[in-house]
Protein backbone atom coordinates (compact mmCIF):
# COMPACT_ATOMS: atom_id res chain seq x y z
CA UNK A 1 0.00 0.00 0.00
CA UNK A 2 1.35 3.45 -1.04
CA UNK A 3 1.87 6.02 2.09
CA UNK A 4 -0.48 9.04 2.32
CA UNK A 5 0.82 10.85 4.80
CA UNK A 6 4.25 10.57 5.47
CA UNK A 7 5.65 12.24 8.51
CA UNK A 8 10.00 13.17 8.55
CA UNK A 9 11.66 13.71 11.68
CA UNK A 10 8.92 15.66 12.81
CA UNK A 11 10.11 17.63 15.72
CA UNK A 12 7.83 20.39 18.02
CA UNK A 13 9.78 22.03 20.88
CA UNK A 14 6.97 24.35 22.93
CA UNK A 15 7.43 28.08 23.86
CA UNK A 16 8.01 26.76 27.08
CA UNK A 17 10.82 24.36 26.11
CA UNK A 18 8.82 21.44 26.39
CA UNK A 19 9.99 18.77 23.79
CA UNK A 20 6.45 17.26 22.85
CA UNK A 21 7.74 15.80 19.64
CA UNK A 22 11.33 14.44 19.26
CA UNK A 23 12.06 13.28 15.09
CA UNK A 24 8.74 11.39 14.75
CA UNK A 25 8.87 9.58 11.41
CA UNK A 26 6.30 8.01 10.27
CA UNK A 27 4.41 6.45 7.31
CA UNK A 28 0.21 5.85 7.11
CA UNK A 29 -1.04 3.71 4.23
CA UNK A 30 -3.87 4.33 2.11
CA UNK A 31 -7.14 3.02 3.54
CA UNK A 32 -5.71 1.71 6.79
CA UNK A 33 -6.73 2.10 10.34
CA UNK A 34 -3.34 3.40 11.98
CA UNK A 35 -3.98 3.49 15.62
CA UNK A 36 -1.53 5.59 18.31
CA UNK A 37 -1.24 4.34 21.43
CA UNK A 38 0.27 5.82 24.21
CA UNK A 39 0.06 7.09 27.71
CA UNK A 40 -0.96 10.73 28.44
CA UNK A 41 1.57 13.29 27.26
CA UNK A 42 3.11 11.36 24.82
CA UNK A 43 2.85 13.41 22.11
CA UNK A 44 -0.09 11.82 20.10
CA UNK A 45 -2.21 15.24 20.47
CA UNK A 46 0.80 17.38 18.68
CA UNK A 47 1.25 14.90 16.34
CA UNK A 48 -2.06 14.80 15.01
CA UNK A 49 -2.45 18.92 15.44
CA UNK A 50 0.90 19.62 13.71
CA UNK A 51 -0.11 17.18 10.70
CA UNK A 52 -3.79 19.01 10.48
CA UNK A 53 -2.33 22.85 10.98
CA UNK A 54 -3.28 23.32 14.62
CA UNK A 55 0.57 23.60 15.60
CA UNK A 56 3.46 24.69 13.56
CA UNK A 57 6.44 22.14 13.50
CA UNK A 58 10.03 23.37 14.69
CA UNK A 59 11.66 20.93 12.34
CA UNK A 60 11.03 17.79 9.94
CA UNK A 61 8.48 17.97 7.26
CA UNK A 62 4.63 16.75 6.55
CA UNK A 63 3.28 15.79 3.13
CA UNK A 64 0.08 14.34 2.74
CA UNK A 65 -0.25 12.71 -0.44
CA UNK A 66 2.64 14.09 -1.78
CA UNK A 67 1.62 17.90 -0.73
CA UNK A 68 3.64 19.80 1.86
CA UNK A 69 1.09 20.72 4.78
CA UNK A 70 3.37 24.31 5.14
CA UNK A 71 4.12 25.69 1.38
CA UNK A 72 0.96 23.48 -0.35
CA UNK A 73 -1.18 23.34 2.78
CA UNK A 74 -4.67 24.14 1.40
CA UNK A 75 -4.20 20.93 -1.28
CA UNK A 76 -2.96 19.08 1.76
CA UNK A 77 -5.79 19.97 4.57
CA UNK A 78 -8.39 19.81 1.97
CA UNK A 79 -7.94 15.97 1.94
CA UNK A 80 -7.99 16.10 6.06
CA UNK A 81 -10.69 15.47 8.38
CA UNK A 82 -10.02 16.15 11.71
CA UNK A 83 -11.93 15.17 14.86
CA UNK A 84 -10.56 16.72 18.42
CA UNK A 85 -10.60 14.94 21.65
CA UNK A 86 -12.74 17.86 23.40
CA UNK A 87 -16.17 18.57 22.73
CA UNK A 88 -15.55 21.93 20.95
CA UNK A 89 -18.70 22.99 18.94
CA UNK A 90 -21.04 26.44 18.61
CA UNK A 91 -24.07 26.08 21.46
CA UNK A 92 -26.84 27.56 19.55
CA UNK A 93 -25.70 26.36 16.18
CA UNK A 94 -28.40 24.24 14.57
CA UNK A 95 -26.73 20.49 13.85
CA UNK A 96 -27.21 20.94 10.08
CA UNK A 97 -25.99 23.99 10.20
CA UNK A 98 -23.03 23.35 11.76
CA UNK A 99 -22.20 20.50 9.19
CA UNK A 100 -22.58 22.85 6.27
CA UNK A 101 -21.00 25.13 7.80
CA UNK A 102 -17.73 22.60 7.71
CA UNK A 103 -18.43 22.17 4.26
CA UNK A 104 -17.83 25.70 3.11
CA UNK A 105 -15.28 26.60 5.33
CA UNK A 106 -13.40 23.71 2.81
CA UNK A 107 -13.92 25.45 0.22
CA UNK A 108 -17.05 22.65 -1.57
CA UNK A 109 -20.26 23.39 -3.23
CA UNK A 110 -23.45 22.87 -1.01
CA UNK A 111 -24.33 19.00 -1.70
CA UNK A 112 -26.97 18.57 0.66
CA UNK A 113 -27.13 14.31 -0.52
CA UNK A 114 -23.79 14.29 1.12
CA UNK A 115 -24.52 15.85 4.44
CA UNK A 116 -27.98 14.11 4.61
CA UNK A 117 -25.86 10.83 3.71
CA UNK A 118 -23.76 11.46 6.40
CA UNK A 119 -25.81 12.78 8.97
CA UNK A 120 -27.81 9.69 8.42
CA UNK A 121 -24.91 7.27 8.52
CA UNK A 122 -23.73 8.77 12.05
CA UNK A 123 -27.47 8.32 13.52
CA UNK A 124 -28.04 12.33 13.34
CA UNK A 125 -29.97 13.05 10.67
CA UNK A 126 -33.64 13.08 13.06
CA UNK A 127 -31.36 15.53 14.87
CA UNK A 128 -30.50 17.64 12.10
CA UNK A 129 -32.69 20.75 13.28
CA UNK A 130 -32.00 20.32 16.95
CA UNK A 131 -29.37 22.56 18.15
CA UNK A 132 -26.16 21.44 19.56
CA UNK A 133 -26.24 22.41 23.40
CA UNK A 134 -29.66 20.06 23.18
CA UNK A 135 -27.72 16.85 22.43
CA UNK A 136 -26.45 14.57 24.29
CA UNK A 137 -22.64 14.04 25.05
CA UNK A 138 -22.46 11.04 22.55
CA UNK A 139 -24.69 13.23 19.78
CA UNK A 140 -22.12 15.88 20.19
CA UNK A 141 -19.11 13.76 19.34
CA UNK A 142 -21.19 12.24 16.50
CA UNK A 143 -21.93 15.99 14.89
CA UNK A 144 -17.28 16.49 15.44
CA UNK A 145 -17.55 13.51 13.12
CA UNK A 146 -20.36 14.84 10.67
CA UNK A 147 -18.40 18.52 10.50
CA UNK A 148 -15.13 16.50 9.76
CA UNK A 149 -16.51 14.22 6.99
CA UNK A 150 -18.67 16.88 5.55
CA UNK A 151 -16.15 18.41 2.76
CA UNK A 152 -15.27 14.55 1.80
CA UNK A 153 -11.70 13.65 3.30
CA UNK A 154 -9.64 11.01 2.15
CA UNK A 155 -7.81 11.05 5.79
CA UNK A 156 -10.01 11.58 9.06
CA UNK A 157 -7.89 11.56 12.37
CA UNK A 158 -9.68 10.81 15.47
CA UNK A 159 -8.10 11.99 18.35
CA UNK A 160 -9.49 9.71 21.60
CA UNK A 161 -13.04 9.44 19.67
CA UNK A 162 -14.18 7.13 22.74
CA UNK A 163 -12.39 9.07 25.98
CA UNK A 164 -15.34 9.00 28.13
CA UNK A 165 -17.76 7.47 26.26
CA UNK A 166 -19.68 4.50 27.52
CA UNK A 167 -19.26 0.69 26.82
CA UNK A 168 -21.53 0.91 24.03
CA UNK A 169 -21.54 4.07 22.73
CA UNK A 170 -17.42 2.59 21.95
CA UNK A 171 -19.17 0.02 20.25
CA UNK A 172 -20.96 2.58 18.32
CA UNK A 173 -18.07 4.47 17.32
CA UNK A 174 -16.15 1.35 16.49
CA UNK A 175 -18.74 0.19 13.90
CA UNK A 176 -18.63 3.66 12.52
CA UNK A 177 -14.67 3.47 11.97
CA UNK A 178 -15.69 0.01 9.98
CA UNK A 179 -18.03 1.88 7.54
CA UNK A 180 -15.70 4.10 7.28
CA UNK A 181 -12.59 2.28 6.31
CA UNK A 182 -15.12 0.38 3.74
CA UNK A 183 -15.71 3.95 1.98
CA UNK A 184 -11.79 3.99 1.56
CA UNK A 185 -11.19 6.33 4.22
CA UNK A 186 -7.88 6.60 5.72
CA UNK A 187 -8.19 6.44 9.31
CA UNK A 188 -5.49 7.41 11.89
CA UNK A 189 -6.95 7.55 15.72
CA UNK A 190 -5.15 7.67 18.95
CA UNK A 191 -6.15 5.72 21.50
CA UNK A 192 -5.08 5.00 25.45
CA UNK A 193 -7.56 1.94 25.52
CA UNK A 194 -5.74 -0.81 24.28
CA UNK A 195 -8.93 -2.68 23.38
CA UNK A 196 -9.53 0.07 21.27
CA UNK A 197 -7.11 -0.42 19.04
CA UNK A 198 -6.96 -4.27 19.45
CA UNK A 199 -10.25 -4.17 18.18
CA UNK A 200 -10.18 -1.93 14.93
CA UNK A 201 -6.51 -0.89 14.14
CA UNK A 202 -5.03 -2.95 10.96
CA UNK A 203 -1.53 -1.25 12.03
CA UNK A 204 -0.63 0.07 15.94
CA UNK A 205 1.89 2.95 16.60
CA UNK A 206 3.17 3.06 20.21
CA UNK A 207 4.37 6.80 21.25
CA UNK A 208 5.95 7.64 24.35
CA UNK A 209 7.60 10.58 25.49
CA UNK A 210 7.45 12.11 21.75
CA UNK A 211 8.83 9.23 20.24
CA UNK A 212 7.76 6.73 18.44
CA UNK A 213 8.58 2.94 19.73
CA UNK A 214 7.29 1.25 16.91
CA UNK A 215 5.14 0.71 14.13
CA UNK A 216 3.55 -2.81 12.91
CA UNK A 217 1.02 -4.82 11.88
CA UNK A 218 -1.39 -5.56 14.63
CA UNK A 219 -1.60 -9.45 13.70
CA UNK A 220 2.13 -9.60 13.49
CA UNK A 221 2.77 -6.98 16.63
CA UNK A 222 0.58 -9.32 18.84
CA UNK A 223 2.33 -12.60 17.36
CA UNK A 224 5.81 -11.21 17.39
CA UNK A 225 5.77 -10.36 21.02
CA UNK A 226 2.50 -12.21 22.21
CA UNK A 227 3.14 -14.44 24.95
CA UNK A 228 0.73 -17.86 25.34
CA UNK A 229 -0.88 -18.98 28.11
CA UNK A 230 -2.17 -22.62 28.59
CA UNK A 231 -4.63 -23.32 31.28
CA UNK A 232 -5.12 -26.81 32.53
CA UNK A 233 -7.88 -27.36 34.24
CA UNK A 234 -7.36 -30.87 36.41
CA UNK A 235 -10.39 -33.63 37.16
CA UNK A 236 -8.92 -33.32 40.68
CA UNK A 237 -7.31 -30.41 42.79
CA UNK A 238 -3.31 -31.19 43.57
CA UNK A 239 -2.06 -29.61 46.63
CA UNK A 240 1.93 -28.91 44.71
CA UNK A 241 2.97 -30.00 41.39
CA UNK A 242 4.37 -33.44 41.18
CA UNK A 243 8.44 -33.65 41.10
CA UNK A 244 8.42 -35.03 37.37
CA UNK A 245 6.84 -31.36 36.41
CA UNK A 246 9.19 -28.85 37.97
CA UNK A 247 11.07 -28.46 34.29
CA UNK A 248 7.85 -27.20 33.12
CA UNK A 249 7.35 -23.10 33.54
CA UNK A 250 3.94 -24.00 35.05
CA UNK A 251 2.51 -22.26 38.07
CA UNK A 252 -0.73 -23.69 40.28
CA UNK A 253 -3.82 -21.47 40.70
CA UNK A 254 -7.38 -21.40 41.48
CA UNK A 255 -6.47 -24.10 44.84
CA UNK A 256 -4.62 -26.74 42.62
CA UNK A 257 -7.75 -26.95 40.30
CA UNK A 258 -5.97 -25.58 37.44
CA UNK A 259 -2.53 -25.00 36.26
CA UNK A 260 -1.20 -22.18 34.37
CA UNK A 261 1.43 -22.94 31.57
CA UNK A 262 3.28 -20.16 30.08
CA UNK A 263 5.03 -20.42 26.46
CA UNK A 264 6.32 -18.33 23.92
CA UNK A 265 4.80 -18.66 20.32
CA UNK A 266 7.69 -17.44 18.67
CA UNK A 267 10.07 -20.14 19.93
CA UNK A 268 11.06 -23.31 17.82
CA UNK A 269 8.70 -25.27 20.23
CA UNK A 270 6.39 -24.81 22.65
CA UNK A 271 6.65 -27.59 24.55
CA UNK A 272 2.85 -28.52 24.78
CA UNK A 273 3.71 -31.96 23.41
CA UNK A 274 5.85 -33.24 26.24
CA UNK A 275 3.88 -31.28 28.92
CA UNK A 276 1.10 -33.30 27.94
CA UNK A 277 2.81 -36.82 28.26
CA UNK A 278 4.70 -35.39 31.47
CA UNK A 279 1.10 -34.64 33.18
CA UNK A 280 -0.14 -38.18 31.54
CA UNK A 281 3.08 -40.03 32.70
CA UNK A 282 2.52 -38.25 36.08
CA UNK A 283 -0.95 -39.42 36.67
CA UNK A 284 -3.01 -36.35 35.87
CA UNK A 285 -6.26 -36.18 34.74
CA UNK A 286 -7.61 -33.34 33.12
CA UNK A 287 -10.66 -32.02 32.37
CA UNK A 288 -10.22 -28.91 30.07
CA UNK A 289 -8.06 -27.02 28.87
CA UNK A 290 -7.96 -23.63 27.04
CA UNK A 291 -5.33 -21.02 25.47
CA UNK A 292 -5.10 -17.26 25.50
CA UNK A 293 -2.98 -14.60 23.91
CA UNK A 294 -1.42 -11.55 25.96
CA UNK A 295 -3.50 -8.56 25.02
CA UNK A 296 -1.98 -5.91 23.34
CA UNK A 297 -1.95 -3.84 26.94
CA UNK A 298 0.98 -5.89 28.45
CA UNK A 299 2.62 -5.45 25.38
CA UNK A 300 2.38 -2.14 25.47
CA UNK A 301 2.72 -1.78 29.07
CA UNK A 302 6.03 -3.61 28.25
CA UNK A 303 7.50 -1.60 25.27
CA UNK A 304 6.52 1.69 27.61
CA UNK A 305 8.22 0.32 30.65
CA UNK A 306 11.43 -0.41 28.61
CA UNK A 307 12.05 3.28 27.30
CA UNK A 308 11.41 4.41 30.76
CA UNK A 309 14.24 2.39 32.05
CA UNK A 310 16.02 2.99 29.24
CA UNK B 1 -8.36 36.86 -7.10
CA UNK B 2 -9.46 33.42 -8.88
CA UNK B 3 -7.15 31.29 -5.83
CA UNK B 4 -9.09 32.39 -2.92
CA UNK B 5 -11.69 29.90 -1.34
CA UNK B 6 -14.16 32.49 -1.27
CA UNK B 7 -16.92 29.26 -0.56
CA UNK B 8 -15.08 29.34 3.29
CA UNK B 9 -15.41 33.40 3.18
CA UNK B 10 -19.20 32.84 2.47
CA UNK B 11 -19.10 30.02 5.19
CA UNK B 12 -17.61 32.62 7.75
CA UNK B 13 -19.52 35.73 6.60
CA UNK B 14 -22.83 33.63 6.89
CA UNK B 15 -21.97 32.17 10.51
CA UNK B 16 -21.05 35.24 12.16
CA UNK B 17 -24.22 37.13 10.59
CA UNK B 18 -26.44 34.41 11.77
CA UNK B 19 -25.23 35.01 15.29
CA UNK B 20 -26.23 38.60 14.19
CA UNK B 21 -29.99 37.56 13.26
CA UNK B 22 -30.47 35.26 16.09
CA UNK B 23 -29.69 38.13 18.84
CA UNK B 24 -31.35 40.98 16.72
CA UNK B 25 -33.23 42.49 19.81
CA UNK B 26 -29.26 42.88 21.01
CA UNK B 27 -27.59 43.97 17.90
CA UNK B 28 -30.38 46.30 17.02
CA UNK B 29 -32.56 47.49 20.04
CA UNK B 30 -30.41 48.59 22.20
CA UNK B 31 -28.07 50.96 19.79
CA UNK B 32 -31.27 52.62 18.89
CA UNK B 33 -32.34 53.20 22.27
CA UNK B 34 -28.76 54.39 23.50
CA UNK B 35 -28.70 56.93 20.46
CA UNK B 36 -32.76 57.93 21.15
CA UNK B 37 -31.62 58.77 24.76
CA UNK B 38 -28.55 60.84 23.64
CA UNK B 39 -30.75 62.71 21.41
CA UNK B 40 -32.95 63.37 24.64
CA UNK B 41 -30.48 63.98 26.73
CA UNK B 42 -28.06 66.14 24.35
CA UNK B 43 -29.90 67.22 21.77
CA UNK B 44 -33.50 68.01 23.18
CA UNK B 45 -32.49 68.95 27.29
CA UNK B 46 -28.99 70.20 27.04
CA UNK B 47 -28.79 71.18 23.32
CA UNK B 48 -31.80 73.50 23.54
CA UNK B 49 -29.87 75.81 25.92
CA UNK B 50 -26.40 75.80 23.22
CA UNK B 51 -25.95 77.62 20.47
CA UNK B 52 -25.17 76.89 17.14
CA UNK B 53 -21.95 74.79 16.90
CA UNK B 54 -20.33 76.07 13.67
CA UNK B 55 -23.27 77.34 11.83
CA UNK B 56 -25.13 73.99 12.63
CA UNK B 57 -27.52 73.32 15.75
CA UNK B 58 -25.87 71.41 18.47
CA UNK B 59 -28.60 68.04 17.93
CA UNK B 60 -27.32 67.92 14.44
CA UNK B 61 -24.18 68.68 14.98
CA UNK B 62 -23.92 65.38 17.31
CA UNK B 63 -25.27 63.31 14.80
CA UNK B 64 -22.34 62.41 13.27
CA UNK B 65 -20.06 61.75 16.53
CA UNK B 66 -22.54 59.61 17.57
CA UNK B 67 -22.88 57.44 14.52
CA UNK B 68 -19.20 57.26 14.39
CA UNK B 69 -19.40 56.47 18.64
CA UNK B 70 -21.98 53.67 17.98
CA UNK B 71 -19.68 51.85 14.59
CA UNK B 72 -16.54 51.83 16.29
CA UNK B 73 -18.06 50.13 19.18
CA UNK B 74 -19.93 48.25 17.64
CA UNK B 75 -16.96 47.13 14.93
CA UNK B 76 -14.66 46.41 17.93
CA UNK B 77 -17.06 44.60 19.97
CA UNK B 78 -18.38 42.55 17.02
CA UNK B 79 -15.41 41.48 15.08
CA UNK B 80 -13.18 40.69 18.51
CA UNK B 81 -16.19 38.19 20.10
CA UNK B 82 -16.54 36.74 16.44
CA UNK B 83 -12.54 35.65 16.67
CA UNK B 84 -12.42 35.15 20.62
CA UNK B 85 -15.30 32.66 21.17
CA UNK B 86 -14.22 30.07 18.67
CA UNK B 87 -11.17 30.29 20.80
CA UNK B 88 -12.42 30.59 24.13
CA UNK B 89 -15.19 27.10 23.23
CA UNK B 90 -11.93 25.48 20.84
CA UNK B 91 -14.04 25.17 17.37
CA UNK B 92 -11.04 27.28 16.36
CA UNK B 93 -9.64 24.38 15.51
CA UNK B 94 -11.92 24.00 12.65
CA UNK B 95 -10.56 27.02 11.51
CA UNK B 96 -6.82 26.50 11.81
CA UNK B 97 -6.99 23.19 10.15
CA UNK B 98 -9.28 24.00 6.59
CA UNK B 99 -7.62 25.37 3.50
CA UNK B 100 -8.51 29.06 4.61
CA UNK B 101 -5.82 31.93 4.27
CA UNK B 102 -5.71 34.67 6.58
CA UNK B 103 -7.41 37.13 4.14
CA UNK B 104 -10.30 34.80 3.63
CA UNK B 105 -10.31 34.29 7.66
CA UNK B 106 -10.23 38.35 7.80
CA UNK B 107 -12.76 38.71 4.83
CA UNK B 108 -15.34 36.47 6.91
CA UNK B 109 -14.99 37.81 10.45
CA UNK B 110 -13.70 41.63 9.57
CA UNK B 111 -16.78 41.16 6.81
CA UNK B 112 -19.36 40.30 8.96
CA UNK B 113 -18.08 43.00 11.94
CA UNK B 114 -18.31 45.68 9.38
CA UNK B 115 -22.17 44.82 8.10
CA UNK B 116 -22.82 44.71 11.24
CA UNK B 117 -21.63 48.27 12.12
CA UNK B 118 -22.52 49.71 8.98
CA UNK B 119 -26.06 48.31 9.08
CA UNK B 120 -26.03 49.75 12.89
CA UNK B 121 -24.85 53.36 11.58
CA UNK B 122 -27.67 53.17 9.40
CA UNK B 123 -29.90 52.65 11.77
CA UNK B 124 -28.75 55.37 13.75
CA UNK B 125 -28.51 57.74 11.21
CA UNK B 126 -32.27 57.15 10.11
CA UNK B 127 -33.18 57.25 14.11
CA UNK B 128 -31.42 60.64 14.50
CA UNK B 129 -33.29 62.05 11.54
CA UNK B 130 -36.51 61.33 13.58
CA UNK B 131 -35.32 63.67 16.21
CA UNK B 132 -33.29 66.68 14.29
CA UNK B 133 -32.79 67.92 10.66
CA UNK B 134 -29.78 67.11 9.27
CA UNK B 135 -27.84 67.21 5.98
CA UNK B 136 -25.49 65.31 3.61
CA UNK B 137 -23.77 67.64 1.77
CA UNK B 138 -21.36 64.85 0.44
CA UNK B 139 -22.63 61.54 0.30
CA UNK B 140 -20.15 59.97 -1.28
CA UNK B 141 -17.45 61.24 0.98
CA UNK B 142 -19.94 60.14 4.16
CA UNK B 143 -20.38 56.64 2.57
CA UNK B 144 -16.45 56.60 1.96
CA UNK B 145 -15.81 57.38 5.87
CA UNK B 146 -18.39 55.10 7.27
CA UNK B 147 -16.95 52.27 5.42
CA UNK B 148 -13.59 53.04 6.23
CA UNK B 149 -14.34 53.63 9.73
CA UNK B 150 -16.34 50.04 10.05
CA UNK B 151 -13.73 47.96 8.03
CA UNK B 152 -10.83 49.11 9.84
CA UNK B 153 -12.61 48.94 13.31
CA UNK B 154 -13.58 45.57 12.44
CA UNK B 155 -10.18 44.88 11.83
CA UNK B 156 -9.12 46.65 14.73
CA UNK B 157 -11.41 44.61 17.08
CA UNK B 158 -10.74 41.55 15.08
CA UNK B 159 -6.97 41.65 16.83
CA UNK B 160 -8.08 42.47 19.67
CA UNK B 161 -10.18 39.13 20.07
CA UNK B 162 -7.21 37.22 19.11
CA UNK B 163 -5.16 39.14 21.62
CA UNK B 164 -7.54 38.85 24.72
CA UNK B 165 -6.63 35.46 26.76
CA UNK B 166 -10.02 36.28 29.09
CA UNK B 167 -13.23 38.53 28.46
CA UNK B 168 -11.58 40.74 30.67
CA UNK B 169 -8.98 41.34 28.28
CA UNK B 170 -11.45 41.72 25.40
CA UNK B 171 -13.38 44.37 27.17
CA UNK B 172 -10.22 45.94 28.33
CA UNK B 173 -9.00 48.15 25.29
CA UNK B 174 -12.69 49.49 24.05
CA UNK B 175 -13.14 50.32 27.42
CA UNK B 176 -9.91 51.72 28.58
CA UNK B 177 -8.52 53.22 25.21
CA UNK B 178 -11.41 53.11 22.35
CA UNK B 179 -14.54 55.22 24.73
CA UNK B 180 -12.09 57.74 25.67
CA UNK B 181 -10.46 58.45 22.76
CA UNK B 182 -13.97 58.68 20.82
CA UNK B 183 -15.74 60.96 23.26
CA UNK B 184 -12.59 63.05 23.16
CA UNK B 185 -12.33 63.37 19.81
CA UNK B 186 -15.09 65.22 19.40
CA UNK B 187 -17.93 63.05 18.84
CA UNK B 188 -19.89 66.12 20.81
CA UNK B 189 -17.68 69.27 20.43
CA UNK B 190 -15.68 71.15 17.83
CA UNK B 191 -12.15 70.79 18.41
CA UNK B 192 -11.91 74.85 18.23
CA UNK B 193 -14.25 75.01 21.81
CA UNK B 194 -11.16 73.46 23.52
CA UNK B 195 -8.54 75.97 25.32
CA UNK B 196 -5.06 75.85 22.99
CA UNK B 197 -3.37 73.72 25.17
CA UNK B 198 -5.98 70.87 24.91
CA UNK B 199 -6.53 71.67 20.97
CA UNK B 200 -2.95 70.67 20.65
CA UNK B 201 -3.54 67.22 22.80
CA UNK B 202 -6.35 66.40 20.55
CA UNK B 203 -4.20 66.59 17.61
CA UNK B 204 -2.87 62.98 18.51
CA UNK B 205 -6.21 61.25 18.98
CA UNK B 206 -6.41 59.61 15.90
CA UNK B 207 -10.61 59.46 16.04
CA UNK B 208 -10.74 63.22 15.97
CA UNK B 209 -9.68 62.91 12.29
CA UNK B 210 -12.57 60.65 11.41
CA UNK B 211 -15.15 62.63 13.58
CA UNK B 212 -13.87 65.78 11.84
CA UNK B 213 -14.21 64.39 8.57
CA UNK B 214 -17.24 62.19 8.60
CA UNK B 215 -18.98 65.37 9.93
CA UNK B 216 -17.31 67.75 7.37
CA UNK B 217 -19.13 64.88 4.52
CA UNK B 218 -22.52 66.03 6.34
CA UNK B 219 -22.32 70.11 7.00
CA UNK B 220 -18.90 70.64 5.12
CA UNK B 221 -17.35 72.04 8.43
CA UNK B 222 -14.16 70.11 9.98
CA UNK B 223 -11.94 70.11 12.52
CA UNK B 224 -9.00 69.32 10.29
CA UNK B 225 -8.34 69.11 6.42
CA UNK B 226 -10.46 66.55 5.12
CA UNK B 227 -7.10 65.37 3.05
CA UNK B 228 -5.36 64.40 7.31
CA UNK B 229 -8.55 62.92 7.75
CA UNK B 230 -8.27 60.50 4.75
CA UNK B 231 -4.76 59.98 5.71
CA UNK B 232 -5.53 59.05 9.31
CA UNK B 233 -8.25 56.36 7.94
CA UNK B 234 -5.94 55.13 5.50
CA UNK B 235 -2.43 55.01 8.18
CA UNK B 236 -4.64 53.27 10.81
CA UNK B 237 -6.21 50.47 7.98
CA UNK B 238 -3.15 49.85 6.75
CA UNK B 239 -1.30 49.25 10.59
CA UNK B 240 -4.21 46.99 11.19
CA UNK B 241 -3.85 45.11 8.28
CA UNK B 242 -0.19 44.58 8.76
CA UNK B 243 -0.68 43.66 11.96
CA UNK B 244 -3.52 40.60 11.16
CA UNK B 245 -0.35 39.72 8.35
CA UNK B 246 1.99 39.49 11.08
CA UNK B 247 -0.41 37.52 13.26
CA UNK B 248 -1.29 35.11 10.74
CA UNK B 249 2.01 34.60 9.48
CA UNK B 250 3.61 33.98 12.89
CA UNK B 251 0.93 31.98 14.49
CA UNK B 252 0.73 34.61 17.36
CA UNK B 253 -1.95 33.63 20.20
CA UNK B 254 -3.21 30.83 16.99
CA UNK B 255 -0.96 28.46 16.06
CA UNK B 256 1.27 27.35 19.04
Amino acid sequence: MPAIVTVDSLEKTYADGFKALSGVSLDIEQGEVLALLGPNGAGKTTLISTICGLVQATGGSVRVDGHDIVTDYRKARALIGLVPQEITLEPFDKVINSVRFSRGLFGKPRDEAHIEKTLRQLSLWDKRNSRIMELSGGMKRRVLIAKALAHEPRILFLDEPTAGVDVELRRGMWETVAGLKNDGVTIILTTHYIEEAEAIADRVGVISKGRILLVEDKDTLMNRMGRKQLRIELHEPVSELPDGLSEHDLELVDGGDALIYTYDTTGARTGITRLLSDLSEAGIVLRDIQTSQSSLEEIFVGLVQEENAA
Amino acid sequence: MMGLNWRGVAAIYRFEMSRFFRTLLQSFVSPVISTSLYFVVFGAAIGSRIDEVEGVSYGAFIVPGLVMLTVMTQAISNASFGIYFPKFIGTIYELLSAPVNFLEIVLGYVGAAATKSLFIGTVIMVTASLFVDMQVLHPLSMLAFLLLTCVSFALFGFIIGIWAENFEQLQLVPLLIVTPLVFLGGSFYSISMLPPVWQWITMFNPVVYLISGFRWSFYGVADVPIVSSLLAIGLFLGLCLGAVWWIFRSGWRLRP
